[in-house]
């Protein structure tokens, strides 16, 4: 894979988009046998207001390591969604909460809407783990790292006490996102 | 012995480097984007039995990490532009005492509280000339993860074989980005410590102008003396005698104008038959560095020169390379600081800046088109 | 040069050596005839004699003034620095080296003005070091301002019309800081100085000794006093009340007097022991 696959975490502060961006780095570059950069923007809110976390995936060494032409992307509100598709590629993935993002964009991109957040809450029972559960749909959708590198990447990064509510929350990830794709 | 690859932020790597280098003092003040390296060393310096102290300000702080210095412990602080400002006092009283020290300054936009989150490349002309009065200047910059750890060790080393601040000067972008990185062994990367003193007490000169650059003595090895923010002599006591101070003011500069050749490091990339080259550092480069790959794929004779240390400025290597290329394109993010100083060393070559201050980074296409445009 | 009072009245008079203590080449000083800061530099000198410490084990560090030239006469690790920064650089030096005995000398410009965020979190820490505050209420090196000690109504070069800042009183910050030591002496009471820095320098933690010490040259010139001696008595003398005295002093009598002596002594944990006790044994006991 000489092309760079671009992929754009977006929502707000306090829904984990970074450390997903991390995890997904970390299951390419750490876990995987890709190289991979990271980096993000963020206003002055800890918690609400807009957020990103890019991950840059490549054989190659990464230069320019923003995203330009977006492989795929996860929008997990509508502000995030209105304010960061622009840079879809055609051809590209839209991943959409689905009781977040009423509002999908016009673009040529192929778009996923699931309600991500309603999910961990009601399978789960935790909002929190939404961010592991849309990085399973990612990781099933793009097929850009492997399930095990995901896997070990989460559980490297993730407290000790939740592993096991992590490691479901990935699996019904990957299970959510392969009944979308056969759909 | 291969070592694991860590996924590590910018300022992560910092603090290894700092560790790496033996850092043993920090002293800092919470500002964005550089407190993971306070946070970062508030938990691993006491790991090494080293200092770490959050003070009442940034010029408490560099001030702290001078006096761990002349205590002699290896000593860093770091900040951003706002802090660095406020820094200036301390940094010219370590370069006239000649303190060894490393100062980081995580670029953000400015002027003025600016933008915190947003990057920049403001404070380059800051990290020559924010202090009063002529002093000498060392400034490094990393362009990677990666780079960020060795450059803080090569500052550290710089600062303590010439007794001088040095300036690690990188912008939010890298450091706050990620990337696998590596962390040397022991003995993978130079490091330099402070030459120890060793002469008679009642001998020694802590500004010995015998010596190009006089070992500095410790605060309580014995050798009693004398450090002051005022012109001095050679024991350190202030002076009014002209020549004197001329002297002196001569030496610190000449210390370091004297071995530019081993300060300056510069990567170059396709320069041998290049028509159009990119001159630019940190984050930029990354994108420079993409742009000048993408213009050779289309046939076009682009190259990139990126200084890894800034000040001393690469003049020479500007200078010559000025002759043989059409233009020389420098993208920095700010309204044109290294512009001037490349169009200084210019000879016959044209200087095209492109500048961005609205806390986006210049992209690859913007360089791409400048390079098409200049060819 | 002269010697210094007995202790007890039948001791035979040994003069004390101050050359031991000083750099005789680095003399004659700077400070004007009258000034005060000599003998406090004197007291000192006879205190830091008392505790018997090493020379190569004191380090001595200064702002800029009149009195943080002090360093450059003493022979010891010395440190003149940059206005009001003194106690950020020797809390870096203190904090690297614990050992060692750190005394900073400053005015109360340096101390109170540009340096008051050091002042109160140096205290506040609770850092093992002797402050010695000069005040004469003036900003003597750049030739008779009105600083954060001058009295309402006096006069200064940059006060013409009559000071209209309050004052602060600086033992009462220090202490309102968290210093765990706070005294005060006067130039004037040249045996009593001594025997607070002494307590000061023996003290562990922060301590600040408050020495009123006036400046004839510029306060006392613009504020019509008509001596040196005269400014002595009446600035250091007559306004002041020990404070082992003041106790027996009808209230009247206390009117409008500083205190002097031990005002506040108490054990806190010092910062540099927390450190060690608490943050270094924290990191390395996980591992």
């Amino acid at each position: 894979m000489s092309e760079r696959y671009e992929i754009r975490f977006s929502g707000s502060g306090g829904q984990g988009m970074i450390l997903a961006g991390i995890i997904m780095a970390e299951a390419a570059s750490i876990y995987g046998t890709k190289n991979a950069a990271q980096s993000q923007s963020y206003g002055p809110e800890s918690r609400g207001g807009a957020s990103k976390a890019e991950v840059i995936i490549s054989d190659q060494p990464i230069d320019y390591p923003k995203a330009t032409s977006i492989s795929c992307m996860l929008a997990m509100t509508q502000e995030a969604c209105d304010k960061y598709h622009g840079d879809i590629k055609d051809g590209g993935i839209l991943l959409v909460d689905a009781e977040e993002v009423k509002k999908i964009p016009d673009g040529k991109f192929r778009v996923f809407s699931f309600p991500i957040i309603g999910t961990a809450r009601d399978e789960l029972g935790k909002t929190i783990a939404a961010n592991i559960v849309s990085l399973g749909m990612i990781t099933e959708l793009t097929g850009i790292v492997t399930h095990e590198a995901i896997e070990k990447a989460v559980l490297a990064r993730v407290p000790a006490a939740f592993l096991d509510l992590n490691k479901k929350a990935l699996q019904l990830g990957f299970e959510k996102a392969k009944g979308l794709k056969n759909k | 012995m291969a070592q694991k690859k860590k996924l590590l932020q910018g300022n992560e790597a910092c603090v290894e480097g700092a560790l790496y280098a033996g850092c043993k003092f920090y002293a800092g003040y919470p500002i964005t984007p550089s407190t993971e390296i306070a946070e970062g060393l508030s938990v691993r310096l006491p790991k090494v039995g080293g200092k770490f102290i959050q003070m009442e300000d940034e010029i408490a702080s560099i001030a702290a990490a001078i006096g761990g210095s002349v205590a002699g412990l290896k000593s860093l602080t770091a900040t951003s532009g706002p802090g660095f400002s406020l820094k200036q006092e301390c940094l010219g009283y370590a370069c006239i005492a000649e303190i060894p020290l490393v100062i980081v300054n995580v670029m953000r936009g400015g002027p003025s509280t600016g933008y915190p989150t947003g990057p920049s490349q403001a404070d380059i002309m800051q990290a020559k000339w924010g202090t009063h009065g002529d002093h000498p200047v060392i400034a490094v910059t990393p362009s990677y993860v990666q780079e960020i750890l060795s450059e803080t060790v090569r500052a550290f080393n710089l600062a303590e074989k010439f007794r001088t601040p040095v300036i690690v000067l990188y912008d939010e972008i890298i450091g706050h980005m990620r990337e696998p990185i590596t962390i040397p062994v022991p003995g993978e990367l130079e490091v330099i410590d402070r030459e120890k003193v060793t002469c008679e007490a009642d001998e020694y000169f802590p500004y010995d102008e015998r010596y190009e650059i006089a070992p500095l003595a410790p605060f309580g090895s014995g050798y009693r003396f004398h450090v002051t923010g005022l012109n001095h002599k050679k024991d350190g006591f202030p002076t009014n005698d002209s020549k004197q101070i001329d002297a002196n003011n001569r030496r610190i500069m000449r210390k370091i104008e004297n071995h530019k050749e081993e300060i300056w490091k510069n990567e170059e990339t396709f320069l041998d038959d290049a028509e159009v080259v990119v001159f630019t550092l940190g984050s930029t480069a990354r994108s420079a560095r993409f742009a000048v790959n993408k213009a050779r794929e289309e046939g076009i004779k682009a190259g990139l020169l990126r200084p890894l240390t800034i000040w001393p400025f690469p003049d020479k290597a500007i200078t010559e390379l000025s002759k043989r290329v059409k233009a020389i394109i420098v993208p920095e993010m700010n309204l044109g600081q290294m512009t001037l100083e490349v169009e200084r060393c210019s000879k016959k070559a044209d200087v095209v800046g492109i500048h961005r201050v609205d806390g986006e980074p210049i992209t690859p296409a913007q360089i791409l088109d400048a390079i098409k445009k200049h060819k | 040069m002269s010697t210094a009072a007995p202790e007890k009245k039948e001791k035979v008079v040994q003069p004390f050596d101050y050359d031991k203590y000083l750099r005789p080449n680095k003399l004659p000083h700077i400070w004007c005839p009258g000034c005060g800061h000599g003998i406090v530099l004197k007291a000192l000198l006879r205190a830091i004699d008392k505790t018997g410490l090493p020379k190569d084990n004191i380090v001595m560090v200064s702002g800029i003034g009149c009195s943080s030239r002090t360093p450059g006469y003493v022979d010891f690790n010395t440190m003149h620095t940059l206005h009001g920064r003194a106690m950020a650089f020797a809390t870096g030096i203190k904090f690297a080296r614990p050992d060692l005995k750190v005394i900073v000398v400053t005015g109360d410009g340096d101390a109170l003005a540009i340096g008051g965020n050091h002042f109160i979190h140096a205290c506040r820490r609770n850092i093992d070091m002797t402050v010695l505050v000069y005040t004469n209420a003036t900003y003597g090196m750049t030739g008779g301002q009105y600083s954060p000690t001058s009295p309402i109504g006096s006069t200064a070069t940059t006060s013409r019309y009559g000071n209209i800042e309050p004052p602060f009183d600086t033992c009462e910050m220090a202490k309102a800081s968290g210093a765990s030591f706070v005294a005060r002496g006067t130039a004037y009471h040249t045996i009593e100085l001594e025997r607070t820095i002494y307590d000061a320098l023996m003290h562990k933690g922060m301590s600040v000794v408050d020495i009123i010490d006036a400046c004839p040259t510029y306060f006392g010139r613009m504020n019509k006093y008509k001596s040196a001696t005269q400014m002595m008595e009446i600035l250091e003398k007559d306004n002041t009340v020990n404070i082992k005295q003041a106790d027996k002093l009808p209230p009247e009598k206390l009117q409008g007097k500083m205190l002097r002596g031990v005002l506040h002594k108490v054990d806190r944990p010092e910062y540099c022991d927390q450190y060690e006790e608490h943050v270094i044994k924290k990191a390395t006991s996980k591992e």
